[in-house]
């Protein structure tokens, strides 16, 4: 699906282009985007390096564990086969945490480490329903205090930034339980299809 | 005193590890090689993606879409002012905190679109992106029913950023 929509964005933004008569943007920003991700990537490599050494020293110092201890009753029924192999649950606990806590540059390398040992978990083969799941969760939000979008509001005048944040939770929480009976509806139909 | 988390989290760890008998230094840039291995590894993904959403952005689909979608938001209490925001945030976390910032100015930070627009933001990720990071990295050859179930997730949190916003007021 992913070769689908990269192939299709690109069309459509072409298409559109013609017809809006953008052409110059549209090239403009193909060697804008290019250089741009290049930028991006570097100026996270730092924040993600650092993460990743933190997250290093929370595992080997046993901190992971007791964040695991306090998620597992959440973790263990979405993540079976994680639950029973220490690294993986532990990588996701602190992933999971560092989304609670809003750091998404800390969730995306200890979730990319946490995904890699998920996987492996399955022998590295096809697209696993659970890895699958976790991947799903990462694109909810659940990020218990909205900081980047209440430093827009009080930078707009804003008399309280934070009073959305009930409504952000309210959201949030639809949203996941969406994303996550989703998951588990196209789990089991895909399951079905294969063993009619 | 957000500003104060990550280096108290910073401090916490590195004193909890040194009181637990961790060779504190090494440890960490061991943990710290696989991080920047990590972000070498979805250069090329950031790279094709980036590229495609700034193509679509320029070509100004964003904006005409999000008009003609419009009338079907509102039909479900999303302002019109934020259907491109709809649009726009599962592709492109930095280009959806624009645009919303933009409604929230030109709104109103308290107006119901401005406030829909923040709760439409703190609720979402950027769902297009991490898929394509996350599938990019472990090298998965098929997403199966990942970008469908991720695009529920993120219409679920616009309808119910509208719909909590009404409710709480």
């Amino acid at each position: 699906m992913m070769n689908y929509l990269w192939v299709g964005l690109i069309v459509l933004a072409c298409i559109t282009a013609c017809l809006t008569g953008r052409t110059a943007e549209l090239s403009a920003a193909v060697t804008d985007g290019a250089g741009q991700a290049v930028t991006l990537c570097l100026s996270l490599a730092g924040l993600m390096g650092l993460w990743t050494g933190i997250l290093e020293l929370m595992q080997q110092s046993g901190l992971c564990e007791k964040i695991t201890f306090l998620l597992r009753p959440i973790l263990s029924p979405l993540f079976r086969r994680a639950a029973e192999d220490k690294q993986a649950i532990e990588h996701i606990a602190a992933n999971v945490t560092a989304n609670l806590l809003g750091l998404s540059n800390a969730a995306t390398p200890i979730g990319l480490q946490a995904a890699d040992r998920l996987y492996s978990l399955y022998q590295r083969k096809g697209t696993p329903d659970e890895v699958l799941t976790f991947v799903i969760l990462n694109t909810t939000s659940i990020q218990l205090i909205p900081t980047t979008v209440a430093a827009v509001r009080a930078s707009l005048g804003a008399p309280q930034p934070f009073d959305i944040m009930p409504a952000v939770w309210g959201a949030s929480i639809c949203s996941v339980a969406v994303g996550l009976t989703a998951a588990k509806l196209f789990a089991v139909l895909c399951r079905g299809r294969r063993h009619p | 005193m957000t500003e104060l988390l990550v280096p108290l989290i910073l401090a916490f760890t590195g004193i909890y590890a040194l009181t637990h008998q961790v060779a504190v230094f090494p440890v960490f840039l061991r943990g710290a090689e696989k991080g920047l291995q990590t972000a070498i590894h979805i250069l090329p993904t950031m790279i094709g993606l980036l590229t495609a959403v700034m193509m679509l952005r320029a070509s100004g689909f964003i904006d005409l879409a999000g008009a003609a979608l419009a009338p079907v938001l509102s039909a479900v209490g999303i302002p019109s002012e934020c259907a491109a925001l709809v649009l726009l945030k599962p592709l492109s976390g930095s280009g959806g905190l624009a645009l919303g910032q933009e409604v929230m100015r030109t709104c109103g930070a308290d107006s119901y679109a401005g406030r829909v627009a923040a709760v439409m933001l703190g609720a979402s990720e950027t769902s297009i992106y991490t898929i394509g990071i996350y599938c990019g990295h472990l090298g998965l050859k098929r997403t199966r029913y990942a970008i469908p179930a991720a695009l529920m997730a993120d219409l679920a949190a616009f309808v119910f950023a509208a719909a909590w916003v009404r409710w709480l007021g």
